[in-house]
């Protein structure tokens, strides 16, 4: 396995395993981080640590990577766009990575400049992205510095294309700027956002939870959501919450 | 009922006034000389017949006319997509079909659009072909539900029993197809849970003939109809620009004059082989939406007349992916002591191999893995654009589920619909948009 380590796929990386007498993980990791998002190492396959696996599956060890940046020439109209993009006013950093994968083009903003980005995108003729299909986030605790991540879908009806932005904040400071000038769709979906992981929205018109009740407590889709256990009635047990689930790693 | 001794809302101040609380026919029991003018700040709902579920609408009035108008939601929220990143891939479909209840196959179809586009993998041509035929009847079913709702609320009672009526018809279709009325869970990742049952292509037939004999009564009951068309024309009015800007699709882009579907633009599951037209209208008010609806289940039913032909031709085939490792390892039956695996499985794990039985075991309990990384699927509901945005970290189960569902979306423009114009109108424009508020909400 370690010959091939150089030139694996990173559509494969998530489903190949490795043996772990070969590599310890501190070399798992160094070995991909230039090229690969490692998200996690994961061991064993039932996860029960150690001794506790009979199954002979315990000493796996593989390391879970996104897709990484990917290198031009990205096909199609992708180039024109990417070029488009990056020669926008003050744009020549917005643009951290692109990563194309499964037939779709990510460009990761830097959030200084998000806002900037998609006034370019939706203002210039041969980009016209004037539709926002959709902002979500995503939370990633294990990326440090990084943890949550927003994700965008414009939509170009003009031109009949699609690309996702992504803009990651750190925890800490979760503040991105606010798309609600330019895209007055996105408002109730920053609301969400809002509501689901805590990030603030900087000029949003109205920036209050949407879905949980006003004065709710935290933020129910971030990883670190204490989830409740269930009390059982007469047994004085109780039903562990979901994330203590036996899970397959 | 008088409002003076109501024991559970009494008369009280607030920082913006007096509150009242009034049930309906007793308006003049509030003491006129407490209110300031005629302007009123008033709660249409949750609990509200005429708000499509439970929709919480703040109206600011001044006598009949509506000054400001805010939408609040999330009466509803069930924590689905929170939900789904605890279940296997598989499961997330039983969960996601129970957002938007009125149109559940879009919503299954989204997701598994999304982890068919994680996985790299294709359905095969029949399952396809069911997809899109339960799709057609479901965006008749969700239009007549809108069409029967909206006519309820405006008093058109004929329209509301006519719409529940024929709406019965393809709910036994689907009945009989997936064996459920609604929350299906019928698409599952690599094609559909179960083939077509015996006698279904008979019955799709029989009942397409009953929809085109009944379809035409909306239009005689309405189309020229002059109260309705004097309670739809002109109301809810929202240009191209201003629906682009808030991000409405669907009947509501449409009937601004604008052909955007994403069946004929960005075609799915070979709806670009079928013969259909995009219905557009240059009426972007209530009425013209309603006719856009009224047109596209026309053009639905010409879609499910053909994909019934094509399944009739592909009798036999298979329904999901080839590859075992993700394909659902067994069928459902009916046998005499009612639903469960099929008799020939059970023998074949029970008596037979036992490799088969632990591939049942791991592929039921545990799943199967999907490749890290992150997908986007978009598809044409009833009410407009809803997409799936999946992010995988290579797991048994969906790392995060993001659902856009096209009613949350374009539930935003309530405001810009109803401001300014009458209270009565408020109802037929939030009708006109056709929320439901279990995918508002999810």
């Amino acid at each position: 396995m370690t010959d091939e380590k150089g030139n694996r796929d990173a559509r494969d990386a998530g489903t190949r395993t490795q043996d772990a007498s070969h590599e310890t993980r501190s070399e798992l990791l160094r070995s991909d981080t230039t090229q690969l998002e490692v998200v996690e190492i994961r061991e064993g396959a039932f996860g029960a640590p150690g001794t506790g696996d009979t199954s002979g599956f315990g000493g796996l060890t593989r390391p879970v990577m996104m897709p990484g940046a990917s290198q031009r020439p990205f096909g199609g109209w992708y180039d024109e766009v990417a070029d488009r993009l990056a020669a926008g006013p003050g744009l020549g950093d917005a643009i951290e990575k692109v990563v194309v994968d499964r037939g779709e083009i990510t460009f990761y903003i830097r959030r200084q400049l998000l806002l900037e980005t998609v006034t370019h995108l939706r203002n210039d003729p041969v980009l016209r992205f004037e539709f926002c299909s959709s902002v979500s986030g995503v939370h990633f605790p294990h990326e440090t510095g990084r943890e949550l991540h927003v994700a965008y879908h414009l939509l170009s009806m003009t031109h009949n294309r699609r690309i996702r932005l992504e803009v990651a904040t750190p925890d800490g400071d979760p503040h991105l700027p606010s798309v609600v000038s330019i895209y007055p769709t996105a408002d109730w979906q920053e609301r969400e956002t809002w509501d689901m992981f805590g990030i603030i929205f900087d000029g949003h018109p109205a920036l209050t939870r949407v879905l949980m009740p006003d004065d709710w407590p935290g933020h129910p889709q971030r990883k670190d959501y204490p989830l409740g256990g269930i009390p059982v009635e007469y047994k004085g047990g109780t039903v562990p919450p979901p994330d203590e689930w036996r899970s397959y790693s | 009922m008088s409002t003076i001794n109501d024991p559970y809302a009494s008369t009280t101040d607030s920082r913006e006034g007096p509150v009242f609380t009034v049930t309906g026919q007793d308006w003049d029991t509030i003491d006129a000389s407490a209110v300031e003018g005629d302007h009123l700040v008033i709660n249409m709902g949750p609990q509200h017949p005429s708000t499509h579920g439970v929709l919480r609408l703040v109206l600011e009035i001044d006598g009949e006319t509506v000054r400001d108008a805010r939408a609040g939601v999330g009466y509803l929220h069930t924590g689905i997509e929170k939900n789904m990143e605890y279940r296997t891939w598989t499961q997330g479909v039983t969960f996601c079909t129970r957002m938007d209840y009125v149109a559940p196959f879009s919503n299954e179809a989204a997701y598994v659009m999304a982890v068919e586009k994680l996985l790299g993998i294709e359905a095969p041509e029949k399952a396809q072909a069911m997809r899109v035929l339960l799709l057609e009847l479901n965006r008749i079913s969700s239009h007549l539900i809108c069409i029967a709702t909206g006519g309820m609320e405006l008093g058109a009672l004929t329209v509301m029993t006519c719409g529940f009526r024929d709406r019965e018809l393809i709910l036994d279709l689907f009945e009989m197809i997936t064996g459920l009325r609604m929350n299906h869970a019928f698409f599952r990742p690599g094609g559909v849970a179960q083939d077509l049952p015996e006698g279904a292509i008979e019955q799709l037939r029989s009942t397409v003939a009953l929809l085109k004999k009944r379809l035409p009564e909306y239009a005689a009951l309405c189309n020229a109809n002059p109260i309705f068309k004097g309670r739809l024309k002109g109301v809810g009015h929202l240009e191209l620009a201003g629906c682009l800007a808030l991000g409405l699709t669907g009947p509501v882009l449409r009937a601004t004059g604008y052909d955007w579907d994403l069946r004929k633009k960005q075609p799915y599951w070979g709806y670009e082989t079928y013969d259909f037209d995009v219905v557009t209208r240059d009426e972007p008010d209530a009425y013209g939406r309603f006719r856009v609806r009224l047109d596209e289940m026309w053009q639905s039913l010409r879609i499910v007349e053909q994909a019934t032909d094509r399944l009739e031709k592909m009798d036999g085939q298979p329904v999901m992916v080839a590859d075992k490792k993700i394909a659902w390892p067994s069928q459902l039956s009916v046998g005499a002591d009612g639903q469960g695996n099929s008799a020939e499985h059970i023998k074949h794990i029970m008596g037979e191999s036992m490799e088969a039985l632990i591939h049942h075991f791991k592929i039921v309990t545990e799943g199967f893995r999907v490749p890290a990384g992150q997908a986007f699927a978009s598809i044409e509901a009833p009410r407009g654009e809803i997409d799936c945005h999946l992010v995988s970290d290579g797991g048994t189960r969906p790392y995060r589920a993001h659902f856009r569902d096209p009613s949350f979306v374009n539930l935003q423009a309530t405001s810009v619909m109803s401001e300014g114009g009458m209270l009565s109108d408020v109802i037929v424009a939030v009708a006109s948009l056709d929320p439901v508020m279990g995918g508002v909400d999810r």
